[in-house]
């Protein structure tokens, strides 16, 4: 099964560079795939898997760099391109057809027609012969796919790919939604394929997963190979680890003066649920303390901001903020009692884009503004400029639509609604995503000024040395647990690495902090 | 930073002594805005709904224009007064209207909504009570219907479209049903005076809609219900993380819609000396158009009151052009509808370039 190192590669892929406004995600990414391995990418959130395959895949164009697939130079312009050649994606959120049946969906934009009318009969066989293939005869070819579960929608997502005669199948964390035994089912799938000669890149932050199913690792970091042609079974932890931790870029952390013993507890939430994201948290803010949840992508943090926050509706568990309870699933009394989120999407879940930012920084206290119902117009907009300039957003307008401003400017003015007064207590979820690293230094300095103005912070980032170097306290949290609790400085980058792939190591303790 | 945790009229010392640190500052950066402000109405003036505002003006010039042309009835105080008088009742939809599409919804009921209330407002149970009963009784139909709208959509979650869509049908139904399918006549004669008043020479039915369109001019734009509504619209998401009651807030604009098909139905009432449930006919498109073409985005988050009143005006000029020319209504409405696609261009085309 192990593919042959000295056969001509399927895929080559040399110094691919692509630059989004602001941010370098890919800065000569280097990766070769070979027919019948499986290849799998590892890196850390932000190091470049997504759009690496977004790239490969025709959904992105690089700026420079070389694609060469069976030895011809080809350019891959469209996800159409890509199907052609025989390079298929299955992504995390299936892109099926919940309405069509299985048959339908595995020849959508492929369908077997003789002059415009679908022959359905032979459209059912052919799907039947590649679920068989696929070593799922169970799945009814004539069945709707949206009543099939999320492995069954994979089986036919990886049918689809057959279908086209995909020579690479391109995996983005295909486990993410299958239970444990569907985990076996999917990789003893893929031995069939790769043992036919088809080569599968497959993305996951599963350690153990890549060590069972995978034949060669790539490791990105920042953008850049790091690691590559390392065998997926031998290779050490502490190796792969190292690989994806080792930072080009230097962090710039504001200095943490400690809470002090006397600070008011502001946030004490205990055994917080909600049915299928996280179960059992328990944590408490103080005033004046930053505390981090780390974890992977998908580990529940985001749901536990906003379920405390309550814009989802807990299932068990309790929120206090100073003293008083919240209740479940109402946005408006906690915005009231005085909390704040800053939420993961800026542009879907926080900004009215095409408003000025004056309005969109006044946007959660309207109220505040206002003399039966009426608008004082002036003081709004002369608020929202001192808000802005003490962040220093830049250009420093605040008649200019959100939608103008860079993505640290505009978490600046996510941030900023929330400084206009009652806030005591502020919920960030990955405050720095699309934020070029000089503004992030800023970003840090601004929630560390909150912090010593006395505002808690309950911080969720998927980078951990943000995590690490921000925050008083950390919790780790892994599949919807927290894992660790403990002061930041105790933990490094390793350490919460290894506790969030859950490949339990011993012995990493000590090493010095990040 | 350290006042922004504080907040006012505590009563506490603390909180006086930031207040006032908050006030220089204040004063300090007022400067700056007021600079600024005027750079930024500058900048307003050339957006989007501004422009648009202005191909509006001139296309009623060019409608004007040809108007002048083709009829000599056309440039008269006389047919001004008319175009303005059969713009006043479907441009008092049309405000209503606004406020949903800029919320994000959608109003298909108004119609229907104006003839259930045009027509238990002429009942003779309800005509027995004088006048002011009978305003009265429009208005509340109208906002008890709008507001059924609103708390079926915010709080029982259902799509704007089939709510209203059923409320279109069955509002129509019950009015039907209340008037056994008879039109009704108006006996009182201070009902049938609102349609030929005139204090200072203008006629009252274009100064209602006048006193309504500045209204919603008003709440739009200088109260936190337009600003909620446009966030809403905008970006519901966002509005309800942000704190926004999202569904109270929803709920009042149909209410909104509902109450200004209840004044609506009073001045067709005026108008006919008649309630029907005829009344109303497909009013809800007239809306719909008139307010796509004024500029405000089918999906919510921008508009303006201007241009909806723009879009009726431009609508009626149109007709009364036809009508000065014996033209059929069936070429009518094939110009209408051209316009609507051509504005529907014009404004996906701004809203691209305003993007970018």
């Amino acid at each position: 099964m192990a593919a042959d190192v000295t056969q001509e590669p399927l895929l080559e892929m040399r110094g691919i560079v692509k630059q989004f406004p602001g941010v370098r995600a890919l800065d000569g990414v280097d990766l070769d795939v070979r027919a019948g391995e499986v290849h799998c990418l590892l890196g850390q959130n932000g190091a470049g898997k997504s759009t690496l395959i977004k790239v490969l895949s025709g959904a992105h164009q690089p700026d420079e760099g070389t694609v060469r697939w069976r030895g011809e130079p080809v350019g891959v312009s469209s996800p159409h391109d890509a199907l052609r050649l025989g390079i298929a994606t299955i992504y995390q959120e299936l892109d099926l057809v919940p309405g069509l049946s299985v048959a339908d969906n595995v020849h959508l934009g492929r369908e077997l027609a003789s002059g415009g009318f679908v022959r359905r009969g032979d459209q059912v066989e052919a799907t039947r012969a590649i679920l068989e293939r696929l070593g799922h005869p169970e799945i009814p070819p004539q069945r709707e796919v949206g009543r099939l579960s999320a492995a069954g929608q994979q089986i036919v997502s990886l049918a689809r790919a057959l279908a086209r005669d995909a020579r690479l199948i391109v995996m983005d964390e295909p486990s993410a939604v299958l239970a444990h035994d569907e985990v076996d089912n999917l990789f003893r799938v893929i031995r069939d394929l790769t043992a036919s000669g088809v080569a599968v890149v497959y993305i996951s932050h599963r350690l153990e997963e890549i060590r069972t199913i995978g034949d060669v690792v790539t490791v990105l970091k920042d953008g850049r190979t790091v690691g590559t042609g390392l065998p997926a079974k031998e290779t050490p932890t502490q190796r792969v680890v190292a690989l994806m931790t080792g930072r080009n870029v230097e962090y710039v952390f504001p200095e943490r003066p400690g809470v002090p013993e006397d600070a008011e507890e502001l946030l004490r939430v205990e055994g917080l649920s909600l049915d299928g994201a996280f179960r059992d948290v328990s944590l408490t803010v103080r005033a004046g303390e930053i505390v981090g949840l780390a974890g992977l992508v998908g580990a529940g943090r985001s749901e536990v901001l906003e379920t405390i926050y309550g814009a989802r509706k807990r299932t068990a568990g309790e929120v206090r903020f100073r003293g008083r309870a919240l209740p479940a699933g109402r946005v408006g009394p906690a915005v009231a009692a005085g909390l704040g989120l800053a939420p993961e999407e800026r542009k879907s879940q926080a900004l009215l884009l095409g408003e000025p930012v004056a309005r969109n920084v006044s946007l959660a206290s309207l109220t505040r503004f206002a003399r039966g119902g009426w608008l004082d117009r002036g003081r709004e907009r002369a608020t929202a400029q001192r808000i802005t300039s003490d962040l220093e957003v830049r250009p420093a307008d605040v008649d200019r639509p959100a939608r103008t401003l860079s993505g640290g400017n505009q978490q600046k003015v996510v941030l900023g609604r929330w400084l206009l007064g009652t806030t005591r207590l502020l919920l960030l979820d990955e405050p720095t995503r699309g934020v070029d690293v000089g503004a992030r230094a800023e970003i840090y300095a601004v929630i560390r000024r909150l912090a010593d103005d006395g505002i808690g912070v309950l911080l969720v980032s998927s980078e951990v040395p943000e995590v690490l170097g921000l925050a008083d306290r950390v919790l780790v949290m892994r599949e919807g647990r927290v894992v660790h609790e403990g002061p930041a400085t105790e933990l490094d980058e390793h350490r919460v690495l290894d506790l969030v792939m859950a490949d339990q190591k011993d012995g990493q303790e000590g090493a010095p902090a990040a | 930073m350290s006042e922004s945790v504080e907040s006012p009229g505590r009563g506490d010392a603390r909180a006086h002594a930031a207040a006032e640190v908050r006030e220089q500052e204040q004063a300090r950066v007022e400067a700056q805005a007021a600079a600024a402000a005027a750079a930024g109405r500058r900048g307003r003036l050339a957006g989007v709904g501004e422009i648009r505002n202005i191909g509006l003006v001139v296309v009623l010039v060019v409608l004007a224009i040809i108007g002048t042309a083709t009829s000599e009835n056309f440039a008269t105080a006389d047919n001004l007064r008319n175009i303005l008088v059969s713009s006043s009742v479907i441009g008092v939809v049309t405000v209503g209207m606004t406020f949903v599409i800029i919320g994000g919804g959608i109003d298909l009921s108004v119609g229907a909504i104006v003839a259930l209330a045009s027509v238990w407002a002429t009942t003779v149970a309800t005509q027995s009570y004088g006048p002011a009963v009978m305003i009265v009784c429009a208005l509340l139909v109208g906002a008890g219907t709008g507001l059924v709208n609103g708390l079926l959509i915010a709080y029982g979650r259902l799509v704007p479209f089939i709510v209203t869509l059923a409320m279109l049908v069955s509002a129509r139904g019950l009015a039907a049903r209340m008037a056994d399918n008879r039109t009704q006549l108006v006996t009182e004669q201070r009902i049938k005076d609102i349609a030929t008043a005139d204090p200072l020479g203008i006629p009252l039915l274009v100064i209602v809609l006048a006193v309504v369109a500045v209204v919603g001019w008003v709440l739009l734009n200088r109260t936190t219900f337009g600003r909620r509504t446009i966030a809403i619209g905008g970006n519901t998401e966002a509005a309800r993380l942000a704190g926004i009651d999202v569904k109270r807030t929803t709920t009042l604009l149909y209410l909104l819609s509902g109450i200004c098909c209840g004044i609506a139905a009073v001045m067709i009432i005026a108008r006919t000396t008649t309630g029907s449930s005829t009344h109303g006919n497909l009013y809800e498109l007239d809306a719909i158009a008139a307010v796509i073409i004024g500029g405000t985005l089918l999906s919510g988050g921008r508009g303006t009151i201007v241009g909806s009143i723009l879009g009726v005006l431009v609508f009626t000029t149109i007709t009364n052009i036809f009508i000065l020319n014996n033209l059929a209504t069936e070429v009518q409405n094939i110009a209408k509808g051209l316009i609507i696609v051509a504005a529907v261009l014009l404004q996906r085309r701004t809203t691209r370039d305003a993007a970018t």
